[in-house]
């Protein structure tokens, strides 16, 4: 359903990703990982075109989303995007968040909007955290707001770039068991992560990206026991 | 020191109708120069070079030349400019107006430029386009930042707004002076001027605290 073929972004002279040829099937869940800087937010914010790759081309569901006469706003509005610090809009409540964009994006009604907002808002576990405003909600809470938030969207793919790094330990679990429902649903998620537990258990498949390359794609089970290239072996000892 | 107030409180009626007219001053040139700083300032965080340079250029040329020199030109000026003499009040509000959309457009910029990255990137990741994205997330924020230094301007704007006593609008600046001229004591009716601009000034920056506590409601 994704296709990337020869991506590369510089910023200047400095070049980020240096050729990335890789596919994500539907219903795929597939977990990238990698060191630091070595263009793993890059790779996910090409798909969504926060960031205009420099060449080469991204495929969603057959169209070609990096030829210039394609409507950006449109393939935003199709793929979801998580972030590390979650950007809930501080000044509307938990509801507005989720509502604001099937409005005034997809046209929905207000009584729409709401009524998917708050089976979302079930599904997150938070369904009476509804009308507060972000401030008053935890890390871990704040974050599954936001992946509804996203869902909200009906999004084709979701992106998810480090979603529990800035989360305190003990509300990593329940993000994590939120994207892992999320995953038994069937949809199509690209995850950046360094919860190589959850990546194991979770994904489909494992990007290790180091440098810019896409070093290693494999079935979880067979990259964290046999890596095949000495890069990943040297990553996986250090974090493990 | 003798202070006698007998001779100027019949004056009194006539010193405080001032307020009305500074008060119209200044909503007036506030309401312009609010809505002519949001233009401006999205001149100047803009992609498009020339509407940089266009605004940028604007803010020298009010912020670079002395106000009651803007007020005099504007005045003074327009039979040449316009073919026709517009009135004190019109000439007051406009320069004023003028004047203050520069200082308010870069207190804007700033507000603007201070809203977290993110919260650009999570609108525009949701297929926000950029003026939804600009009047319904960042402009909002941006505002809740600025409050303070908006409430500023317009005190600022509220004592400035005696020099309009220059070109004959009668403000209470001007009446305060003309009491004194005719009374021949200039102290105490100008004293009264001052008090009446300290309770103006007084109430904004309550009416300001007011609403900046409003806003924080979410935070
Ligand atoms: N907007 C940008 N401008 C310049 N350099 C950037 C920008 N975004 C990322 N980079 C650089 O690109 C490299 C890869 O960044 P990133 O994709 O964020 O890596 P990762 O997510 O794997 O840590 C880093 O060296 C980073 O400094
Ligand atoms: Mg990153």
């Amino acid at each position: 359903m994704i296709k990337i073929d020869n991506l590369h972004k510089n910023f200047e002279k400095l070049e980020v990703l240096k050729g990335i040829n890789t596919g994500i099937k539907e219903g795929e869940v597939v977990a990238i990982i990698g060191p630091s800087g070595s263009g793993k937010s890059t790779l996910l914010r090409c798909i969504n075109l926060l960031e205009q790759p420099t060449e080469g081309s991204i495929w969603i569901n057959g169209e070609e989303i990096t030829s210039k006469k394609t409507n950006i706003l449109k393939v935003r509005a199709k793929v979801g995007m998580v972030f590390q610090h979650f950007h809930l809009f501080p000044h509307k409540t938990v509801l507005q968040n989720l509502t604001y964009a099937p409005i005034k994006v997809k046209g929905l009604t207000k009584k729409e909007a709401e009524g998917k907002g708050r089976d979302l808002l079930q599904r997150v576990g938070l369904a009476e955290k509804a009308d507060e405003y972000p401030s008053r909600l935890s890390g871990g809470q704040k974050q599954r707001v936001a992946i509804a938030r996203a869902l909200a969207m009906d999004p084709e793919v979701m992106l998810f770039d480090e979603p529990t790094s800035a989360l305190d330990p003990e509300m990593v679990k329940e993000v994590l068991e939120v994207m892992k429902s999320l995953a038994h649903t069937g949809m199509t998620m690209a995850i950046v992560t360094h919860e190589m537990g959850f990546a194991r258990e979770v994904a489909d498949r494992v990007l290790f990206l180091d440098g810019g390359q896409l070093v290693e794609d494999a079935k979880p089970s067979e990259f964290f026991s046999s890596p095949k290239t000495q890069r990943a072996k040297d990553f996986l000892e250090k974090i493990l | 020191m003798n202070l006698d107030f007998s001779r100027v409180t019949p004056s009194l009626p006539y010193i405080l109708e001032g307020i009305y007219i500074t008060l119209q001053v200044v909503a007036l040139a506030a309401l312009l120069g609010f809505a002519l700083g949001i233009i401006l300032s999205l001149f100047k965080i803009s992609s498009i070079k020339p509407l940089n340079w266009l605004a940028d250029f604007y803010t020298s040329i009010f912020r670079g030349t002395p106000l009651v020199l803007q007020l005099m030109l504007i005045y003074f000026g327009s039979p040449q400019v316009f073919g026709i003499q517009i009135e004190p009040f019109t000439a007051a509000f406009l320069s004023f107006g003028l004047n203050s959309a520069a200082y308010i457009s870069e207190i804007i910029r700033a507000g603007i430029l201070a809203v977290d990255k993110g919260q650009k990137e999570a609108a525009v990741a949701l297929g926000v386009p950029y003026r939804k994205m600009m009047t319904d997330i960042i402009l909002p924020q941006a505002m809740k930042n600025i409050l303070p230094a908006l409430m500023n301007e317009m005190i600022t704007l509220t004592k400035e707004s005696a020099v309009v006593t220059i070109i004959g609008l009668n403000d209470i600046m001007r009446r305060a002076y003309i009491v004194g001229g005719q009374s021949y004591r200039f102290f105490e009716p100008i004293l009264i001027a001052g008090l009446v601009y300290y309770v103006l000034v007084m109430i904004l920056t309550i009416a300001g605290k007011l609403v900046e506590r409003r806003m924080r409601r979410s935070d």
